[in-house]
Formats: structure tokens, C-alpha cells, sequence
């Protein structure tokens, strides 16, 4: 897919924002609260060159990271959320959409592809948080699902990168059954015994780590990311205390046996070439 | 008795309780004069209170059916278990780290004979509630930790090696947001939940009985029949916490249990369960026996239709249900 039609269907990356930015533009680091050139920041894949606080990246800016000469071929961008429940909080869940479709240029907050990492072949999908806090209604679960049902017909690796708040609120119970509709689709993928590698992104919370975020065979975490089923405010409320540092972080989560690696963004193609050869090279695959 | 009927009392029950308090004064009265008026009066304020108890319970919102959902005389998981089997044994311990008292189950006799089928022996298990202080704090409220969610899979699995169907009952306000839940991963065990409960080779019943909240409820909620009591709910969120985020204030909570259509009648018509059993007008805790009864014939019942299928249709019918949940538009 080449440069210009991408931009011209209005797909944002965040890479490319902060490259295209005018030159001698800052940017407060959150992790070191240093300030940081961000054309520079732009050229180190938005990773803080002083501290490594990884800076959230888009759908689009991991397929352009992961895949084999940026080369890909997006799936489902045409699956849009209706409004099944006539959900109104303090805004109309249908206008919500609509502002939110028209300001990121996507169609929801997952993103299916398919193409070659390394010369392996594999169906690969990704979150968005800067839709609607990358949560997971009717559309993320059909989206991860159809991306599970290609890797098991194409017999090829599952690649999920997770950057979600949880499930969507403004669907209700339709939202919490794609965490047991994408886990139920999930038991086919390990019945042909095909690889399947989760790259836990921050944040990822709620109902997309409690289903298909913790249920890969290789879990790879970028650091410093926020991972958790309960988000911080409601343990610090429950606890009636303040939470140790760190916790929820990759690294803390690593260290309870929820993680198998923590890699930096830079390495993340060629640690997952690594593992695509590992399981894919002379392995006979079940029908 | 009445004093603890007011304690337990909901705010729109007590019109209705007053009114059977000034006809329990009556009938007092009564006792020793019966005359013609005394019973005429009598039998028409009898009907004012049945009428205005219906009229209630008929046009309840959302926000009172989540009331009644958690009202404490409400029957709990153990009360159904002890209503509708023989013998339960219930087994402790997920062999990994520990026993979790907001989840119980183990093996009894499911009494099926009751509605006219088969007595069988089940693997019954759900989260349970206490009903003072002490027995609340002793079973977190019904908020399993992670290894509860673990225990339940292990006492799953069990089920499937010995070829017993599984029931559940799901009661919960939500898994519980604690430090160690989170150390011990929270979210890995109900993950694991959902897709080994997606392919265990014996039938299983899913039962809503009352709090049904976010992925705290389905972690023991996919199965091949989605059962769900009249006055229980489920969402993704409960009303209250959905109020905290999107309204930023935790007043509306009436407005989000309206935004989030958590009430049986709602969740049928978007697929999300398949039926609704029946309550006693007043609300299950009005009359826990008939409650616990109208749960255990339809459990009867669906577990006889599920001996109707193969193994291989059963698990091919449970992953087509899952997989064709969710509304949306392909432009
Ligand atoms: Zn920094």
C-alpha cells in the first residue's frame, strides 16, 4: 500500500503527525517530563530517546512497523457500530461515533491485515485507543473474531496487538459477549495448532485483557504498559491505600507471570520474526 | 417479622407495605366480630393490595429491577443449590493458590423428578453473596478473586470428566478490583474461563439470578443455554460505575441502568440470552420458594432437551451462538 493512498483515505498515524510537525515543536515526555523534539520523537517510533516511555502508536503505524516492507492488506475497515441499544449518556452513542469516525479517519478501534512478516504468512489485528478509548463493542469483536476465522483458513500465525480501555459501555451486554465470542473462536485457532501472539500494548485493560489478550500462546508486552483487568482508581478506592509503584506496569505483571517477554518497540519485528520461524519452520500443521 | 420486612424494604415497595399493614391491623380487628361490613371492607382492601402490587411489579424501571436484584432476602446461589438438589458436597480449592468462599459449587443430585423428568447427578456452582456483615466480608461480597474463577474450571473440568452436565448460577456485582486479584491475575482467569467453558464436552446451563456484572459474571457464563430470572441484570458495567465514567458523578445511576438495558425482557430481544424465567409477582424474595422453583423446572427442562445432541453439535452449537452475538453494519 503506498504512502499517498494511505494518507489520502485520511488513516492517521501518530508517527507521521509528529514527524510532519514544524520544526522546533516540544513535547513533555510522561515518563521523564523532559521536553523532546518531537520530529525527533517521530524518528525514534515515538519511543522517548532519554527514558524509553513508549508514546501510544496507531493501528496503522504497527502494520507500517510489522510487516515486510510495509506491504499489507487491510480487512473489515467497512464493519461500522450501529447503536443496538439507543445508548444516551451525556452524548448520543451515535454521535459519539460519528465525531469520533470523522476525527480519527477510522471506522471503529480494531483493524484487521493480512501479509508476510518475515516471509510467514500471518492474519494480524490491532487496536486504536484514540477511538472511543480503544474499547471493544459489536464491531472489535467481529473485527478479532473474522481475524481468528482467516488465520485458521489461510492456516497462518495470529498477530493481536491490544491497546484498549476495555469494552464499550455503549453497547452493554453485546459488548461483554465478544470477550467470550472472540475467546470461543479462539479454541479453533489452537485446535489446528496455530501460533498465536498477543503484543500487549498500553493500555490494555477491562474485557479485552480478560479474553483474547491473555489468552495467547506467547504474550509480548512493550514497556512501561499499563496492563490490568480493574483500572487503577477503582483498586486504589477498593484498597483504601495507595498502590505500590509499578504496579500494573509491564514489568510488574511480567514478574507475577503474565508476560514472557517485555521487547521495545525497535526490536518488536525482529523479535516476532524470531518466534514466527521458531513455530513456523518445519512444523506439520494439523487440518 | 414486620421489622424486618421494613429493614429490607425498597422504596417503591412501601405503599404496598403499608397497605398490608393496615389490612394485617383489620384482619387483627377482625378476629372475634365477623360481621357482613367488616368483610366487605376486608376483601376490598385485599384487592387494593393485590391490585396495586401488580400495577408495581408490572411497570417496574430499571434501576428497581436492579434493586430487586440485589435485595437480600433475594435466594442466592447456596439457597438454590439446597432448593433444588439432594446431597451437594461442595469441593474447595483451586489446587494453586487457595479456596475462594465467593465462589462455592461441587456435585448433588439435581432434582428433576420435581417437574417431571430425570433426577441427575450436576456439578452446580456460582458466585455466593453473604446476608449479615460478617457473612458479606467473609464471601467479598460475591466478588470472586482470581482464584475462584480457577476453582470454578477445575470443578468444570471435573464435570467433563465424569460426563455431568454443569450448572450456573451467576450473582455478582463483579469480579473483585483488589492489589492480589490483579498479582494474581484477574484477568488470565476469567480469559481461561471463557475459552475452556467455550469447549467442555458435557452440557452446561448458565443462570442470571440476580447481579450480573461485567466479566466477573461471565467468567462463569458461557454455556449452551443462557437462562435469566425476571428481575436479575447484566451488562458490561453496573449502573453506578457506568454513572462514575460517563456522567462523572454517581447520581445517575437510574439513568444508566436505563442507557445500558440490563433487564431480561431486554437481553432476549438482543440474543444475549435465550430465556426468562418467571418470578412471583413481588419479586423473588416476596416468595423464595416459588423463585427457586420456577429456576429449577426450566433448568430441568433444558438440560432434557440438551441430551437430545451429540457432543460435536452441542460444541458446534455453543461456538455459533457466541460467534453470532454482536449488532453491527458492513457498508
Ligand atoms: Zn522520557
Amino acid at each position: 500500500m503506498s504512502w499517498f493512498k494511505r494518507q489520502a483515505k485520511g488513516i492517521k498515524t501518530a508517527l507521521n503527525d509528529q514527524i510532519n510537525v514544524p520544526e522546533g515543536q516540544w513535547v513533555k515526555c510522561p515518563g521523564c517530563s523532559q521536553p523532546l523534539n518531537a520530529r525527533e520523537l517521530g524518528n525514534n517510533l515515538l519511543v522517548c530517546p532519554k527514558c524509553t516511555y513508549h508514546f501510544k502508536m496507531t493501528s496503522q503505524d504497527y502494520f507500517e512497523l510489522l510487516f515486510d516492507d510495509r506491504k499489507f492488506r487491510i480487512f473489515d475497515d467497512n464493519l461500522i457500530s450501529v447503536d443496538p441499544l439507543d445508548f444516551t449518556d451525556k452524548k448520543a452513542y451515535t454521535t459519539r461515533l460519528k465525531n469520533t469516525r470523522k476525527k480519527t479517519g477510522l471506522s471503529d478501534s480494531a483493524r484487521a491485515a493480512t501479509g508476510k512478516v518475515g516471509g510467514h504468512s500471518v492474519s494480524m489485528a490491532s487496536m486504536d485507543f484514540s477511538f472511543i478509548g480503544g474499547s471493544m463493542g459489536s464491531v472489535v469483536g467481529e473485527v478479532i473474531t473474522r481475524a481468528i476465522k482467516r488465520a485458521c483458513r489461510k492456516k497462518t500465525p495470529l498477530i493481536l496487538i491490544t491497546q484498549s480501555g476495555g469494552a464499550r459501555m455503549m453497547e452493554g451486554a453485546l459488548s461483554l459477549m465478544q470477550m467470550a465470542k472472540t475467546a470461543a473462536n479462539l479454541t479453533k485457532l489452537s485446535d489446528k495448532g496455530l501460533p498465536f501472539i498477543v503484543i500487549l500494548t498500553n493500555p490494555t485493560t477491562g474485557g479485552v485483557t480478560a479474553s483474547f489478550a491473555m489468552l495467547g500462546d506467547v504474550h509480548i508486552a512493550e514497556p512501561g504498559a499499563l496492563i490490568g483487568f480493574a483500572g487503577p482508581r477503582i483498586i486504589r478506592e477498593t484498597m483504601g491505600q495507595d498502590l505500590p509503584d509499578g504496579f500494573q506496569k509491564s514489568e510488574f505483571v511480567q514478574e507475577h507471570g503474565f508476560i514472557d517477554m517485555i521487547v521495545e518497540r525497535k526490536d518488536l519485528r525482529g523479535r516476532l520474526i524470531h518466534l514466527l520461524h521458531l513455530f513456523m519452520e518445519a512444523v506439520p500443521l494439523a487440518d | 417479622m414486620a421489622e424486618r420486612q421494613t429493614k429490607h424494604l425498597l422504596d417503591f415497595e412501601k405503599p404496598l407495605f403499608e397497605l398490608e399493614q393496615k389490612l394485617e391491623e383489620m384482619r387483627n380487628l377482625d378476629s372475634g366480630r365477623t360481621t357482613a361490613v367488616v368483610n366487605r371492607s376486608l376483601r376490598s382492601l385485599e384487592k387494593r393490595v393485590s391490585v396495586l402490587r401488580t400495577s408495581i411489579y408490572e411497570n417496574l424501571t430499571r434501576w428497581q429491577r436492579v434493586q430487586i436484584a440485589r435485595h437480600p432476602d433475594r435466594p442466592y446461589t447456596l439457597d438454590h443449590i439446597a432448593g433444588l438438589t439432594d446431597g451437594f458436597i461442595e469441593f474447595h480449592g483451586d489446587r494453586l493458590f487457595g479456596d475462594d468462599p465467593a465462589m462455592v459449587g461441587g456435585f448433588a443430585t439435581f432434582k428433576g423428578s420435581r417437574f417431571g423428568f430425570t433426577d441427575r447427578t450436576v456439578m452446580i456452582l456460582g458466585q455466593q453473596k453473604g446476608r449479615n456483615t460478617k457473612a458479606r466480608k467473609y464471601r467479598r461480597f460475591g466478588m470472586p478473586n482470581p482464584e475462584g474463577y480457577r476453582k470454578a474450571l477445575r470443578l468444570m473440568k471435573l464435570a467433563a470428566k465424569f460426563n455431568k452436565p454443569i450448572i450456573t448460577l451467576l450473582d455478582t456485582p463483579g469480579a473483585f478490583p483488589g492489589l492480589e486479584a490483579e498479582e494474581r491475575g484477574q484477568a488470565q482467569a476469567i480469559a481461561l474461563n471463557l475459552f475452556e467453558m467455550a469447549r467442555l464436552p458435557v452440557p452446561i446451563v448458565v443462570n442470571l439470578i440476580g447481579d450480573g456484572a461485567s466479566g466477573g459474571a461471565l467468567g462463569i457464563g458461557v454455556g449452551d443455554r443462557i437462562l435469566m430470572m425476571e428481575n436479575a441484570w447484566y451488562s458490561v458495567i453496573s449502573p453506578e460505575s457506568c454513572s462514575s465514567i460517563l456522567w462523572r458523578s454517581w447520581d445517575y445511576k437510574e439513568e444508566a441502568a436505563r442507557a445500558l438495558k440490563l433487564t431480561a425482557a431486554d437481553l432476549i430481544d438482543i440474543g444475549v440470552i435465550d430465556e426468562i424465567v418467571s418470578e412471583p409477582t413481588g419479586g423473588a424474595h416476596s416468595d423464595p420458594e416459588k423463585a427457586i422453583h420456577s429456576l429449577g423446572e426450566a433448568i430441568a427442562r433444558n438440560l432434557e432437551e440438551l441430551d437430545g445432541f451429540s457432543t460435536a453439535e452441542l460444541l458446534k452449537n455453543r461456538l455459533a451462538k457466541f460467534d453470532g452475538m454482536g449488532v453491527f453494519e458492513e457498508n
